[in-house]
This record gives C-alpha cells, structure tokens and sequence, in this order.
C-alpha cells in the first residue's frame, strides 16, 4: 500500500506516469466516470481549506466514488483531544483512502504509520503539500511543454509557503532547472531547503528582493499568498502582507511566453487585471488540480481503467 | 593516596568511557538515563589528559547486555567505549553516528506534530553524515 506524504515519493518515471494518466482523464472523462464505483474518500481537514479539500471531493465524485469528512478540527474528535493516531485508526473501518490537512509538520507522516488504508498528504502546516506540486507540474507540463530547463520565479513568502517547498523538491529533479528566489528577508527559503535541496544539488539560484528585477529573465513565475495563519504576529504579517502586487504593469517587463501560476487563494498580490493576461495560467491550474488528483486517486487504489 | 589523584576501584562487568569531553559526563548520564537504573555508577570530571588535557570518565557496573550505547556516538563520537567482563576490558566499541535516535533529543518546532501529541516518539534521522546534521522525521527541523 502506497501514502503520498511528499512529492518525492515518486520517481520521475511514476510522476510521468501519473500526469499521462491524468492527461488521458483530460480528454476521455467519461470513460473513467464509474471508475470508483462503491469506493469512499474521507477528507480529514484539521484546518480550513476550500480548494484542496473540495478538489479532492470532486476528483473522487467525478470518479464514481463518494466523500465522508470533516472540514475543521472542532468539527472532530480532535476537538476533544483525540490524537491523529486514534483518528486514522478508526478512518481506516470506514473509507478506503483519505486525503489529510493539519496544521501541524508530520501529522500525516503519524497517520501513514497507523493507516489501513492510503493517506494523501494535503498540507501538513508549513511542510509540504504534495497534491498542489502534483498539479503544478502537471499545470507546467501541460503550458510548457516539458519540465525541464526553466528559469522559474517563486515569489512571495518562501519561509512558510509549503507550496514552494514541495515544488522545488520536485523540480530539482529535472535538469536545467534554475531559480530566482524572490522575498523580503524575513520571508527567504529556509535553510533546509536552500542548503540540503538546492545547494546539495548544485542548482543555481539567486535570492532577489525586487520582483522587477526577475520578471524579464523569468520562463515562469510561481506567486504565493502572505499566509496570515502562519504569523504568531499580527504586526508582521501586516507588515509583509502588502510586499508584493504582480500587475499589469509588472506583466510589461515580463517576456510572452511566462505563464504565472498561483495556488490559491490570492489575497491582493495579483491584480484582477491580470487574470484576462493569457500569461495568467492560475484558473486553468485549478482545474488541473482535480486531474491530477484523479489519477493519484486511482493509482492510491491501485485501480487500473 | 597520592596527592592529586582519586581512585575509583574496578568494576565486575559493565562499561568503561574514556574521552569524554570534560563536562559532558552528566549530559551522558542524562541521555544513557542512568537516573533510572539502579546501577553503579562513578563519574570523574575533569581528569587529567595528555590528549585532550581535561576529560570526564565514567565507569558504569551493568550487564553489558542491558545498554543501548548507540546514542552515544550522537553525543561524541570520540568517546571511547571499553566493555568490561571479569573486570577485563574484553572489547574496545567504535562509535558511529546512529541512523536514527529515538526519544533521546525533542523537536523543538513549535509546529511539530509531537508538540501536541504527547505520545509520539520523538524520532531523529540522520539525513547528513558528513554534516553530522539530524532532522526531525515528522517536520525535518534540524537539530541544534
């Protein structure tokens, strides 16, 4: 039985696989429309979310199957001091794979251990969020045309944005991948990536402030949300919240061909004029997110169509 | 006795550590949790070296079976080891890191899953030998 707790969980050849699987759900949907048939998902989310938990949802309906869950901690045990452990203990007689979201680093790593049954990381606090990469790589495949030889932008809060994390694992494992890191200070890739994943690998990055400065070099820029939820401080995050707004303006400097991805939900950091730009590729990612998440669904289930 | 000299007298069976970094003995005894067996043990300061000039030295009487000594290549992999039996020292244990140490450090990420799940092991991985770094198998924080 296979988990899905980071991105590097599969090779390149299975990542392949999958976003060839997803691509084929892309153009034939009905022929995987009862593909799990009597199958059930349970989506454990310990924190908000609406895109992550609802396209796990609508992957496995689209599938055939059907969806148990909870969307808050107060809305399970958890409320009542039951630990993960306990909790996927008792999942495990009720669904047959379940897509999990807490706050906190490792908690699906806790559940894995203790499942029956597959356990899809969906965000882990600050750590990771594989299902968004899978969709990113699959979005960047799918615009570009390839995933290797880029020069990609993550711009944003790199400290705690999982999705940032998540995605440079992934694509250092392409060649020709370069990167230019754009953040206020406070907000740099922490050590742990920038040291054991980016230097380990000899991949070349720059650390930048101004966003200005990156955009004309850039074949794509990854935009991420100043995550009020990840400050202890409501003085800082008022203070980074503001740091960067992609516009049209900004939109002038870059070259043609650079698509803008953004996992979502945007707070103020692109402008609405953007989204009528054919750059502006974050819309199309969501949908890509229910594909992908379809194909790891079955493969989880080992389910072949 | 002669001046400036202690003597610690032999022991049966058990271990011997020489080449402790002077001061860490008490570290070591926390982590081997000595507090919890009911075992002898001397712990020497401060000794006189020609190598390091100050060293600590432990002496500890236990079935040689009955500990764990792979943590204390995490502590100092310079400690060395001799096993006593029929108070001869029968062998000399080369220390390397351990992979995985479990439940002698905590993560100390306030993010952490095992900050709020009180019974989880706190489990460190070796992921950088060269490095000699160890990160938390649940977040990956490193270890300080």
């Amino acid at each position: 039985m296979r988990h899905l707790m980071s991105p590097l969980d599969f090779s390149v050849e299975e990542l392949d696989r999958l976003m060839d699987l997803a691509g084929d759900i892309e153009a034939h949907p009905d022929k995987y429309a009862h593909a799990c048939d009597g199958k059930k998902l349970a989506t454990l989310f310990y924190e908000p979310s609406t895109r992550t938990r609802l396209s796990h949802e609508a992957a496995m309906l689209n599938l055939g199957g059907s969806i148990m869950g909870f969307s808050s901690a107060d809305s399970s045990s958890a409320s009542k001091g039951e630990s993960v452990s306990d909790t996927i203990r008792t999942i495990s007689c009720y669904a047959d794979i379940c897509a999990m979201r807490h706050p906190k680093e490792g908690a699906p790593m806790v559940a894995c251990r203790h499942s029956s049954i597959p356990v899809i990381n969906a965000g882990d606090g600050g750590h990771q969020h594989p299902t968004q990469t899978l969709t990113d790589l699959l979005t960047i495949r799918s615009l570009k045309g390839r995933l290797d030889h880029m020069t990609i932008g993550l711009c944003g809060d790199l400290k705690f944005g999982r999705t940032v994390h998540s995605l440079i694992h992934a694509l250092v494992r392409y060649e020709g991948i370069r990167f230019v890191l754009i953040s206020p200070e406070e907000l740099r890739l922490p050590s742990y990536i920038r040291e054991d994943v980016l230097d380990q690998k000899g991949v070349p990055y720059e650390e930048v402030v101004r966003l200005e400065d990156a955009l004309p070099n850039l074949d794509l820029l990854y935009m991420t949300r100043v995550q009020k939820e990840r400050f202890f401080n409501e003085e800082d995050y008022v203070r980074m919240k503001d740091f960067y707004i992609l516009d049209a303006k900004k939109m002038a400097l870059a070259p043609e061909d650079m698509y803008v991805l953004h996992p979502l939900p945007r707070v103020n950091e692109i402008s609405v004029e953007v989204d009528d730009d054919p750059r502006a590729a974050y819309f199309k990612q969501m949908q890509y997110g229910v594909y992908i998440r379809m194909a790891l669904i079955l493969t989880l289930l080992e389910i072949e169509v | 006795m002669v001046k400036n000299t202690l003597n610690v007298g032999r022991i049966e069976e058990g271990f011997v550590l020489d080449h402790i970094q002077a001061g860490k003995s008490m570290d070591i005894y926390k982590y081997l949790h000595l507090d919890k067996l009911d075992c002898c043990v001397a712990i020497i300061k401060n000794a006189k070296s020609s190598k390091m000039g100050k060293k600590d030295i432990m002496k500890i009487e236990c079935p040689i079976d009955f500990m764990d000594l792979d943590i204390l290549g995490f502590i100092d992999h310079n400690i060395t080891v001799n096993i006593i039996q029929d108070s001869q020292i029968v062998d000399k244990k080369c220390l390397h890191l351990p992979k995985k140490i479990t439940n002698v450090i905590r993560c100390k990420n306030p993010r952490c899953i095992t900050s709020i799940e009180q019974e989880l092991d706190h489990v460190f991985v070796l992921t950088d030998p060269e490095n000699e770094i160890y990160r938390c198998q649940y977040c990956e924080e490193k270890y300080r």
